[in-house]
């Protein structure tokens, strides 16, 4: 573990940043410290309490039947034989669930089970509960289900050519979901300006989040007519209005979810599933709880990870490398349903322009419905793939100058405290400092391009990129002006101080971090406060942990809860002992009189006091993100409170006769803003290279599909943990983790995140060090064996040294995209608005 | 995943009576020693045995000696954790050591055992699956469909040959042990298997895998080289055993390469045999041996990893096995 010098840091601005809360401490007590989390022992000791782990008195268990067909009509459904079969005590079909749902408001298009047709293998159909779960699993395969099959969409290519049959009857036209065209600045001018320009084409196949625990829920509609389910959720409080929608007329305060600890979420438990609303309504239809845990199959079908993208970018740089102008093109592969596809097309094209400073920029997304599990979400959301084209493209422009990609990436960064072509407000901006480390950490300027060779006949390669990622999203996914996270304290003479807030926690510490933010105010032990979270009765809303949202946006809801707390505490400590409130220091468990530390007393003996002075102690605290600066329709995806910045150096060792590569080593650098506790920070970088090098390595949503030969074959391929390869911890490297702190403005103790933004350059620093070792791109993700294999055989044989999508328009769908909205940047006196959207114009004169 | 279907568990103490109670229940019974393979395949209802014989009981099956004339003798139930860490084997069987080694994970080769892995059941990414995915696709002819999807034209089933020690001991000329109610007989390792992806041992259900031989040593030399993805706990995706018998000079007398995971046996790969016989054991002769590889090497679309790739890098591996040898 490496530490950036804080001595380092500029002292002024730690002083002046309003952040640093209480400048009566020298050092902060708590926060950036190594603690334990507050659950960790439960945790390790496998005393936490999953979904899956809970049980209840006369608790059926539920399976659902999901479509052995890709896409097909459901002409009939008959459940006699599995109604007959003993055991079976209830039975649920679409009809009994007719109301639509989705993550997002535009697109509702999901229902707990197909009523009439089926979209991709694993949408279920029927949903049974029994005593046992093998009753209902027997009691499934005794319905029969007459389908009539339609024509299979297979992916982007298909979707664009053919518009029948439709999976949706919403969206732009056909099976295209969406499309966004937006230009920012004069691109003319822009490539006009450039001294040299290249355009590349780039796949980024889907691939899944994998998390240990698979979905599971029990739910219990009670005999006073209550409904509560746990449930192994990123976001309970999405399922608590989907719930409401569907199960409507019960009323939304009748209905209670509790996130359970998850076991893994990544995104992938962050839209409300199928499983979860039959599960509640089928406790409503027996009086009894029912309980569903998916299979590792179902939580395949589940999915909602990466999309699959096909991405056509054209850059114009001068001499330097500076960018003058940058073209992206995204299809997006969205699968059966909408989930946040919307937001995913937009994220390919959005966080472009926070790393390196883009003068003008248009951008074109397309999403479109295919016969697949849905796409939607994972760690880095919709950002993952542009990024791997935006960097593996600047290596090549790097070469192509003669440039160091290192520097070539310095010499280009985006200011700080400034806004982008796309109107993205940039705070605390660390990717200097972070290429700075890992350039020497690595030894990048000695052993890059030297192609050193192993004993055994392998070519050692380097490979840098940087990225960044946001510190939640700016804007809530349905609109409503409310705060996007609450937090509520409860103190009393026991001293005990106890925290409510609706996030939920999915194994990255968010509760630890709420505790270690309120016991750092308050100056109490973190392990000693009380962490309720998650429980839509009990808990102030939060939006919930998807975004990279929590620490910033809960972080600073606990902060203000806290200071609220400590002002009424100090309030009546000041009266009785007569020291002026402002004196008064909260530190190691106690109060002390700054001036006079003789003069203390427990904090116990000082909540008892403003107890007695003021009555019952409680304070809420909530959190809203500042306003966007992007004003045009589509700029409500990209801003966010902050942008945290990563830079990473792999090193891989490549067979030069099979394609077979290593990843012996990893430096990472990621600027966290202030890490509230490196340890944990740590634990999110070093988990993200993981991820990340399974994603580059080899993780693919593959499918099998021979509907081209006439065959009624068009599945996942490979759901199981054995077949689905993601690394085992033989493939994890050695990493070198550098924690960069540059404190911003809107964290909580200058907080940014840490969840998702180190994944992202992982997979093309993997591209560019193959291409180091051995001289080849491979221009699509995974960077499998085969692939360098193939580009070194393309070699070999005089070819295009490359692997990728056929780099001319031949690979790329033809899609019309219209009209682009027109917006000025910043530097051409912009206001953030498009000069050619009559959409807000006539929003605008209303 | 499922629970394991119903069945009896039988424990006999001794072979003759294990053999009994498989003939007594024909096709309704199965033998089970580590369970790692057969357990799995019945929670996915790849193989549902109303009777299962466990061998566990049978002392004789646990046995391992070196016989008088050097023969290294090995009972079926011994683990194969035993078998990588037993200094005899070590020092003699490198090659057939390594590919122990190469099996799964430690807590799988704890349970696992030799006698299971020479029975391995044959692998195939339309067959290892839930049987809701095999529903999805109409299931497949190795169990309870009508076609091949690897080559639905063809009347076979092409599921593949995936046990990481059975290339090595048919390369090896191995022996195996076989008992039913009528006695014991003695086959090679060669000749216990079939090009078939259903029907890919030659013994009857109800013959017992007693024991497997290695040869003693002597003037040879044997090696294994596999490939995948994860060096982890994947199968092999091509799992390559040589062995050669050199004279005094160093030229080849006999030539063995078997290719496991190139097909629903461990293949011969002739062509290459062919090569090395009277040659010594140059580069160029490893080239040129390694580059007849290609031929045989008959990857279908049904494992991790690209076909095409696969065949073009099994000559790659079938020199390095064969440099091991040196």
């Amino acid at each position: 573990m490496v530490l950036d010098d804080p001595a380092a840091r500029d002292a002024q601005a730690r002083d002046d940043a309003p952040w640093q809360h209480d400048k009566s401490k020298d050092e902060l007590e708590h926060i950036g410290k190594p603690i334990r989390k507050i659950d960790a022992r439960s945790k390790v000791s496998g005393l936490t309490q999953f979904a899956d782990d809970l049980t209840m008195p006369r608790m059926l268990h539920m399976k659902l039947l999901r479509s052995t067909k890709a896409h097909a009509e459901i002409a009939h459904i008959d459940t006699s034989k599995a109604e007959a079969l003993d055991g079976v005590k209830g039975i649920l079909t679409g009809k009994d669930m007719p109301t639509p749902f989705g993550i997002l408001p535009v697109s509702q298009d999901e229902h707990a089970l197909c009523p009439d047709q089926v979209r991709f293998v694993g949408d279920p159909v029927v949903a049974i509960a029994a005593t046992e779960e093998e009753i209902a699993w027997d009691a499934c395969r005794l319905v029969e289900v007459d389908y009539r099959e339609l024509r299979t969409i297979g992916g982007v290519h298909e979707a664009a050519d053919n518009d029948e049959p439709r999976l949706h009857d919403y969206g732009v036209r056909g099976n295209i979901h969406r499309l966004e065209n937006l230009e920012f600045g004069d691109m003319a001018d822009g490539f006009d300006r450039a001294d040299h320009t290249r355009e590349d084409t780039f796949f980024f196949e889907g691939n899944t989040h994998l998390p240990m625990e698979q979905h599971a829920s029990l739910a219990h509609f009670d005999k006073d007519g209550k409904l509560t389910i746990w449930s192994s959720t990123q976001t309970p409080h999405y399922l608590h209005r989907a719930l409401a929608r569907v199960l409507h007329p019960l009323p939304a305060n009748r209905i209670r979810v509790i996130a359970c600890p998850n076991g893994g979420g990544f995104g992938g438990k962050s839209d409300p599933f199928n499983h979860e609303i039959c599960a509640a309504k089928m406790s409503m239809l027996t009086g009894r709880p029912v309980k569903v845990a998916l299979t590792r199959e179902e939580v395949f079908w589940c999915h909602r990870g990466r999309h699959p993208v096909l991405m056509r970018s054209k850059i114009g740089v001068s001499k330097t490398g500076k960018i003058t102008a940058l073209d992206f093109h995204s299809f997006l592969d969205g699968g059966a349903y909408g989930s946040y596809g919307t937001a995913s097309t937009f994220y390919t094209g959005a966080l472009q322009t926070v790393t390196y400073a883009v003068e003008n920029y248009h951008f074109r997304g397309a999403r479109f419905f295919t016969n697949k599990a849905p796409c939607g979400p994972k760690r880095g959301h919709g950002t993952v793939q542009p990024r791997f084209a935006l960097e593996v493209q600047l290596d090549k422009v790097a070469c192509d100058l003669g440039i160091d990609p290192a520097k070539m990436r310095l010499d280009n960064l985006a200011p700080r405290e400034s806004v982008t072509a796309n109107y993205l407000r940039i705070g605390s901006m660390g990717l200097g400092a972070c290429i700075e480390k890992v350039v020497e950490g690595s030894g990048w300027n000695e052993r890059r391009g030297k192609k050193e060779m192993t004993a055994d006949g392998r070519i050692r390669g380097l490979g840098i990129a940087c990225s960044s990622y946001l510190s939640g999203a700016g804007l809530p996914i349905y609109w409503n002006g409310m705060p996007h996270s609450g937090v509520q304290l409860q103190l009393d003479r026991s001293g005990l101080c106890t925290l409510f807030c609706g996030s939920t926690d999915i194994g990255q510490g968010s509760d630890s971090v709420l505790g270690w933010i309120v016991g750092e105010v308050l100056g109490i032990n973190p392990l000693d406060i009380k962490v309720v979270t998650s429980d839509t009765d009990l808990t102030p809303v939060d939006l919930g942990s998807y975004s990279s949202r929590v620490t910033v946006m809960t972080g600073n809801a606990a902060m203000q809860a806290a200071e609220r707390a400590r002002e009424i505490i100090a309030k009546g400590v000041s009266k009785k002992i007569d020291v002026p409130a402002s004196r008064l220091v909260f530190a190691e468990g106690r109060v002390f009189d700054a001036e006079n530390p003789e003069t203390t007393m427990t904090f116990m003996e000082a909540v008892g006091i403003a107890e007695a002075k003021m009555g019952t102690i409680g304070t809420v605290g909530s959190y809203t993100p500042p306003k966007t600066a992007a004003k045009f329709r589509g700029g409500g995806v990209g801003p966010s409170p902050s942008y945290s910045y990563s830079a990473t150096v792999v090193e891989v060792e490549v067979d030069p006769d099979t394609g077979i590569y290593s990843v012996p080593k990893v430096w990472m650098a990621h600027d966290i803003g202030r890490a509230l506790n490196a340890a944990i920070a740590m634990g999110q970088i070093e988990g993200s290279i993981y991820m990340g090098l399974g994603e580059a390595m080899m993780e693919e949503m593959a499918y099998r599909d021979r509907s081209h030969k006439g065959q009624r074959v068009f599945l996942h391929k490979i759901p199981s943990m054995l077949e689905y390869k993601s690394p085992s911890a033989l493939e994890m490297p050695d990493c070198t983790t550098y924690v960069i702190e540059d404190p911003d403005k809107n964290g909580p103790f200058g907080a940014k995140e840490v969840g998702q933004g180190p994944l992202l350059p992982i997979m093309p620093a993997v591209a560019n060090a193959v291409f180091d070792a051995v001289g080849v791109r491979v221009d699509e993700n995974p960077i499998s064996f085969e692939k360098v294999f193939a580009a070194l055989e393309a070699k070999k044989n005089g070819k295009d040294a490359r692997f990728g999508p056929a780099p001319d328009a031949s690979g790329i769908p033809s899609v019309d995209f219209g009209e682009s909205l027109k917006i000025k940047t910043p530097w051409q006196g912009g206001d953030g608005t498009a000069s050619n959207d009559p959409h807000r114009t006539k929003k605008a004169k209303k | 995943m499922l629970r394991l279907p119903k069945f009896a568990y039988h424990t006999p103490k001794n072979a003759p009576d294990a053999v009994r109670i498989a003939k007594e229940h024909g096709g309704e019974a199965m033998y089970v020693a580590g369970g790692t393979d057969l357990y799995p395949n019945m929670k996915r209802r790849h193989q549902t045995p109303a009777q299962v014989i466990s061998l566990r009981d049978v002392p004789e099956l646990h046995a391992m000696e070196v016989l008088p004339d050097g023969r290294l003798q090995i009972g079926a139930m011994v683990t194969l954790t035993t078998l990588e860490h037993y200094p005899h084997l070590l020092a003699h069987y490198a090659g057939f050591a390594h590919a122990v080694r190469e099996i799964s994970t430690p807590l799988l080769r704890n349970m696992g055992t030799i006698g299971g892995n020479l029975l391995l059941d044959t692998r195939c990414t339309y067959y290892d699956q839930s049987h809701e995915w095999r529903e999805s696709i109409d299931y497949c002819m190795k169990k309870d469909g009508a076609i091949c999807w690897v080559a639905p034209g063809s009347p076979r089933c092409w599921a593949v040959q995936s046990s990481d020690t059975v290339p090595v001991v048919c390369a090896m000329d191995a022996e195996i042990e076989l008992a039913d109610e009528n006695g014991v007989r003695t086959i090679k390792a060669d000749d216990l298997y079939q090009d078939d992806g259903i029907k890919y041992l030659t013994k009857k259900p109800e013959e017992l895998l007693t024991k497997i031989t290695l040869p003693a040593p002597g003037n040879w030399k044997a090696s294994y080289l596999k490939l995948r993805r994860r060096d982890t706990y994947d199968f092999p995706v091509l799992g390559v055993g040589a062995c050669l018998w050199f004279a005094e000079d160093g030229t080849i007398e006999k030539a063995n390469v078997r290719l496991g995971g190139a097909g629903s046996y461990a293949m011969p790969a002739t062509a290459t045999e062919k090569v090395l016989v009277g040659k010594k054991l140059t580069d160029e002769v490893i080239a040129e041996a390694g580059a007849a590889a290609l031929k045989p090497a008959r990857t279908m679309d049904n494992t991790d990893l690209d076909v095409y790739w696969r065949k073009k890098v099994a000559p790659v591996y079938v020199a390095r096995a064969l440099k091991a040898c040196e």
